[in-house]
C-alpha cells in the first residue's frame, strides 16, 4: 500500500535522486544483482526458506499417518470401535469401518488453521486397507454441517457410488457402503457431494488400498497424499503438502532403513491445480501405475499425477543420510510440499 | 395556550449550586454505568455468530530493502488481535522474526525481519498469512536498496528542500522592485494572480490530502482529520491575523489586515504547504521509491517560483527592507527542508494528512484575506469581474496548472 499518490511517488523520488546528483554525490548507486548475490548476508538469506514455528502434532501427526491403516494407530480397545474384521468361510475377511464426517479446524502450516470438513476429524481421512476379495462395509455417519457422501474408487454397484443427488447423506443421517475389495491397487475415496471442488478441497478424502491376494514383497510402506489448501477461498492453494501439514517431513524427516525396500503409496487429490508431482533426490524408483499390476511401468525419479491419479513407488536406499523429496513444481515445493527422508544404516549396494 | 402565559414568561427557577452540579454530572455518571454494563455483558459478542471468522485487517505500512532482506512494518487495523503465522515472499514460505512479536493487537504495529535474497531491479511480492489463512499482500514493483538515514541523507533532503522550496520562493521575491512600480490596478492584478496560484494549491493539497486520508486506518477517519486540520489552521490564522491587526490598529485606523500581516500570513500558509510537500519528498525517498529525472526538479522549481511572488504581492507599497523579505522567504521556503527531514526519517501517512490539511486551511484563509484587501475601496464582486483582474486570476491558476504538468 502506498501512503502517497502514485504521482507523488514518481515526482518526489525523482527529486531526491536529481538533488543527490546536483550535490555531486553522484546518482544513487544502482547495485546490480550480482553485487547483491555476492554479499555474505544474501548467501545466508538463501537458506531461510520454509515456514516459521512448529505445528501441534497431538491431534494429527503426519509421521503416524504415513504408516497407519485400518485404525492401526489407535489403542486396541479404541480401535475396535472404528474397525472390526471377521474371517469368512473362504478365508477372506469381512472388514467393517465406522467413518464419521465432521467439521474440524486443522493446522495446515505452523500457526495457520483451516476450517476443514473431515472424515473422523483428520485430513486425509483414515486409510482403509483390505485384501482383494475381502468384503468391505463402511458405516457412514454425517455429523457435519452439509450433506456428504463417500465415493470409493474401485468396483462397486452403482447404488454404492455416493455420487448421485439421491446418494447424498444429510447432516445427522447415516448410510452403509458395502462392496468387495477389487481390483488390487492403491485407490482413494472422497466426498462426491456438490459443489465437488469445495467438498474435496475442504478435506473430505482418504486412501483406499487393496492388496493383491499374492502379497507384494515385504516393505516399509508409506502413505503419502499430495494435497493443498485454499485458505482465502480464491480458488488457489496457499498451502501445499503431503499429508496436510506444510513441510512436516522437513521438521520431522521420514526415517527409513538403508537396504530395506520402501513402498510409497502416492495419491494426488490437489484441487485447483491441474497436476502435482513427486521427485526424489539422489535415487530412482519403480513406478506401478494405480498399483494394479505387479510389473513396474517405469523407472524414474520424477512422477506426475493428475487429481485422483495414484501410483505405487518402490525403491531401496543405498546411502545413509538425508534425501529431499518434493513436488517438481517449484512453486508447490516452496509453498509447503517438501520433505526429507532420513536413511539410517551403513551403505549398501542394491 | 393563553395570552397571559406568553406575556408573562416564567421566572428562571433558581437552583442551588449543588443541584446544578448534580444535574450536570448525573447523565455522565449514568453514561459511565451504561458503558460498564456494555463492557461487562458485551451485547455485540452475543449477537455475533460464533462461527463467523474474525475480521482481520493488516496494513503493511513500510518495507525497507536491506542487503540481508526486508524489514516490514505492519499495523493491525482490525478491532481484534491478529497473529501473523507465516510469511511468503514470491510464493515461497520464508523465515521471519517479529519484533515485538507475531501477535499484533488492534492499532499496534510489529516489525518483521525477513532474510530474503531479493534481486535488484526486479519485482517481489510479500504476503503475510494470518492464523486463519487470510493473506495481506505488498508488492515491490522495483527492488532497490532503501537509502539509510544518515548525514548524507540529511544533506540530500536539505538540498531537495532548497531546490523545491527555498530557491524558488527567493527567486520570486526578487520581483519586489517590479511590484513597487505598479499602480493600484497593477497591484490588484498581481493579487488576483496570486489568488489563482493559491486556488491551485488548495485544489492540489485537497486532492493529495484526501488521497492520503483514504490510506489511513478507518479509526483515524482520515477525511475528517483532514477537514479538522484545515479548519484548525484557518481558525488559528484568523485569530492570529486579527490579533496582529488589532495591535497595529493602535497606530493606524482599524481595517483589513495590513500588507505586512497579510504577507506574513501568506508566507505561513505557503510554508505549511511546503512542509507537507517536504514530508512527501522525504517519505518517497525513505521508502525507497526511486525514479530518475532532473527534469522533474526543474519543473518543481518553476512551479514554486510563483510562491515568492504571492508572498510579496500585498506589500508592494510598503518597505519591508531586505531583512523583512528574507524573513518572509525563509518562512515560506525552509519548512520544505524540515518536512523532508521529518518525512525521510519518521514518515507516517497520518502526519501527511495533518500537514496537508493544515496547509489547505492556511491557504484558504490567506485567499480570504487577500480578497478582503482587494475589496478595500470597492465591492469585491465588482472588482473581480474587471477584465484585468479576472484574467490575472485565471492566469495565476493556468500558470500553476501548466508548470504542474512538468511534475508528472
Amino acid at each position: 500500500m502506498n501512503p502517497l499518490s502514485r504521482r507523488s511517488w514518481i515526482r518526489l523520488a525523482g527529486f531526491g535522486t536529481a538533488a543527490a546528483g546536483l550535490l555531486r554525490f553522484g546518482p544513487l548507486r544502482r547495485a546490480s544483482a550480482q553485487e547483491h548475490a555476492a554479499t555474505p548476508a544474501m548467501e545466508h538469506a538463501a537458506h531461510m526458506m520454509g515456514p516459521v514455528g512448529a505445528a501441534d502434532l497431538t491431534r494429527f501427526d503426519p509421521t503416524t499417518y504415513l504408516r497407519a491403516w485400518n485404525f492401526s494407530d489407535l489403542a486396541p480397545d479404541v480401535r475396535s470401535r472404528y474397525y472390526r474384521e471377521t474371517k469368512r468361510p473362504d478365508g477372506s475377511l469381512f472388514r467393517e469401518y465406522e467413518i464419521v464426517a465432521i467439521d474440524r479446524e486443522i493446522e495446515i502450516a505452523p500457526g495457520v488453521y483451516f476450517p476443514a470438513w473431515t472424515f473422523n476429524g483428520q485430513v486425509p481421512g483414515p486409510t482403509i486397507r483390505a485384501t482383494e476379495g475381502d468384503r468391505v462395509r463402511v458405516n457412514f455417519l454425517n455429523q457435519g454441517s452439509h450433506p456428504h457422501t463417500i465415493h470409493f474408487h474401485g468396483w462397486h454397484h452403482p447404488d454404492m457410488d455416493g455420487s448421485m443427488p439421491e446418494h447424498q447423506v444429510m447432516p445427522g443421517s447415516k448410510f452403509v457402503y458395502e462392496f468387495d475389495a477389487e481390483p488390487f491397487g492403491t485407490h482413494l475415496y472422497h466426498c462426491h457431494a456438490v459443489p465437488l471442488k469445495r467438498h474435496i478441497h475442504k478435506g473430505l478424502y482418504g486412501v483406499f488400498i487393496v492388496d493383491p491376494k499374492a502379497a507384494r514383497p515385504a516393505a516399509d510402506e508409506l502413505i503419502m497424499m499430495m494435497n493443498g489448501f485454499d485458505t482465502d477461498f480464491d480458488s488457489d492453494n496457499e498451502v501445499y503438502a503431503v499429508n496436510s501439514l506444510a513441510n512436516a517431513y522437513v521438521a520431522h524427516p521420514v526415517r527409513v532403513e538403508v537396504g530395506r525396500l520402501v513402498r510409497i503409496h502416492l495419491i494426488n487429490v490437489t484441487e485447483f491445480d491441474l497436476i502435482n508431482s513427486f521427485h526424489l533426490h539422489g535415487m530412482f524408483f519403480d513406478v506401478f501405475r494405480t498399483g494394479t499390476r505387479m510389473a513396474a511401468d517405469d523407472h524414474t525419479d520424477t512422477v506426475m499425477l493428475c487429481q485422483g491419479e495414484r501410483v505405487i513407488l518402490e525403491t531401496t536406499f543405498r546411502y545413509p543420510g538425508k534425501f529431499m523429496f518434493h513436488a517438481h513444481q517449484s512453486e508447490f515445493a516452496e509453498l509447503g510440499w517438501m520433505g526429507l527422508f532420513e536413511a539410517v544404516g551403513s551403505r549398501r549396494d542394491t | 395556550m393563553t395570552p397571559d402565559v406568553i406575556s408573562a414568561p416564567p421566572a428562571a427557577p433558581s437552583i442551588s449550586r449543588a443541584r446544578l452540579w448534580t444535574a450536570i454530572l448525573l447523565p455522565l455518571v449514568l453514561l459511565a454505568g451504561v458503558v460498564s454494563l456494555i463492557v461487562r455483558f458485551s451485547p455485540a459478542e452475543r449477537l455475533r455468530d460464533p462461527a463467523a471468522p474474525p475480521a482481520e485487517n493488516l496494513a503493511i505500512r513500510r518495507v525497507l530493502l536491506q542487503p540481508d532482506g526486508f524489514v516490514v512494518t505492519v499495523l493491525n487495523e482490525s478491532p481484534e488481535a491478529v497473529r501473523i503465522a507465516q510469511v511468503t515472499v514470491d510464493d515461497a514460505y520464508w523465515q521471519f522474526t517479529a519484533d515485538p512479536g507475531p501477535e499484533v493487537r488492534p492499532l499496534r504495529s510489529t516489525t518483521l525481519s525477513i532474510p530474503y535474497p531479493w534481486v535488484a531491479g526486479e519485482a517481489h511480492v510479500i504476503q503475510l498469512m494470518s492464523s486463519t489463512g487470510t493473506k495481506f499482500t505488498y508488492e515491490i514493483p522495483v527492488a532497490l536498496r532503501t537509502p539509510e538515514p544518515g548525514g548524507r541523507q540529511l544533506l540530500i533532503f536539505a538540498a531537495i528542500g532548497l531546490f523545491v522550496g527555498v530557491i524558488p520562493v527567493a527567486l520570486g521575491l526578487l520581483w519586489f522592485p517590479v511590484l513597487r512600480g505598479l499602480g493600484r490596478n497593477g497591484i490588484d492584478a498581481v493579487l488576483a494572480f496570486t489568488i489563482g496560484l493559491l486556488l491551485f494549491l488548495v485544489l492540489d493539497g485537497t486532492e493529495e490530502g484526501l488521497e492520503s486520508s483514504g490510506l489511513l486506518p478507518g479509526t483515524f477517519h482520515g477525511t475528517a482529520l483532514f477537514a479538522l486540520c484545515a479548519a484548525a489552521a484557518y481558525t488559528a490564522l484568523e485569530l492570529v491575523g486579527g490579533w496582529l491587526s488589532r495591535r497595529k490598529a493602535a497606530i493606524r485606523a482599524a481595517g483589513p489586515p495590513s500588507g505586512w500581516t497579510l504577507a506574513l500570513m501568506i508566507a505561513v500558509g505557503i510554508g505549511l504547504h511546503n512542509f507537507s510537500e517536504g514530508l512527501a519528498i522525504g517519505a518517497a525517498f525513505a521508502l525507497g521509491q526511486a525514479a530518475f529525472g532532473t527534469l522533474l526538479i526543474i519543473g518543481f522549481t518553476l512551479h514554486n517560483v510563483t510562491e515568492g511572488l504571492a508572498i510579496i504581492s500585498p506589500i508592494a507599497k510598503e518597505n519591508p527592507g531586505i531583512p523583512g523579505l528574507l524573513k518572509l522567504g525563509l518562512i515560506g521556503g525552509v519548512p520544505t527542508i524540515v518536512g523532508a527531514w521529518v518525512g525521510g526519517l519518521v514518515y507516517s501517512p497520518v502526519a501527511a494528512v495533518i500537514f496537508l490539511g493544515l496547509g489547505v486551511g492556511a491557504i484558504v484563509q490567506v485567499i480570504v484575506q487577500i480578497l478582503s484587501q482587494m475589496a478595500r475601496d470597492r465591492p469585491l464582486a465588482e472588482r473581480l469581474v474587471q477584465a484585468p483582474i479576472a484574467l490575472a486570476l485565471l492566469g495565476g491558476f493556468a500558470v500553476m496548472y501548466l508548470t504542474g504538468m512538468l511534475i508528472v
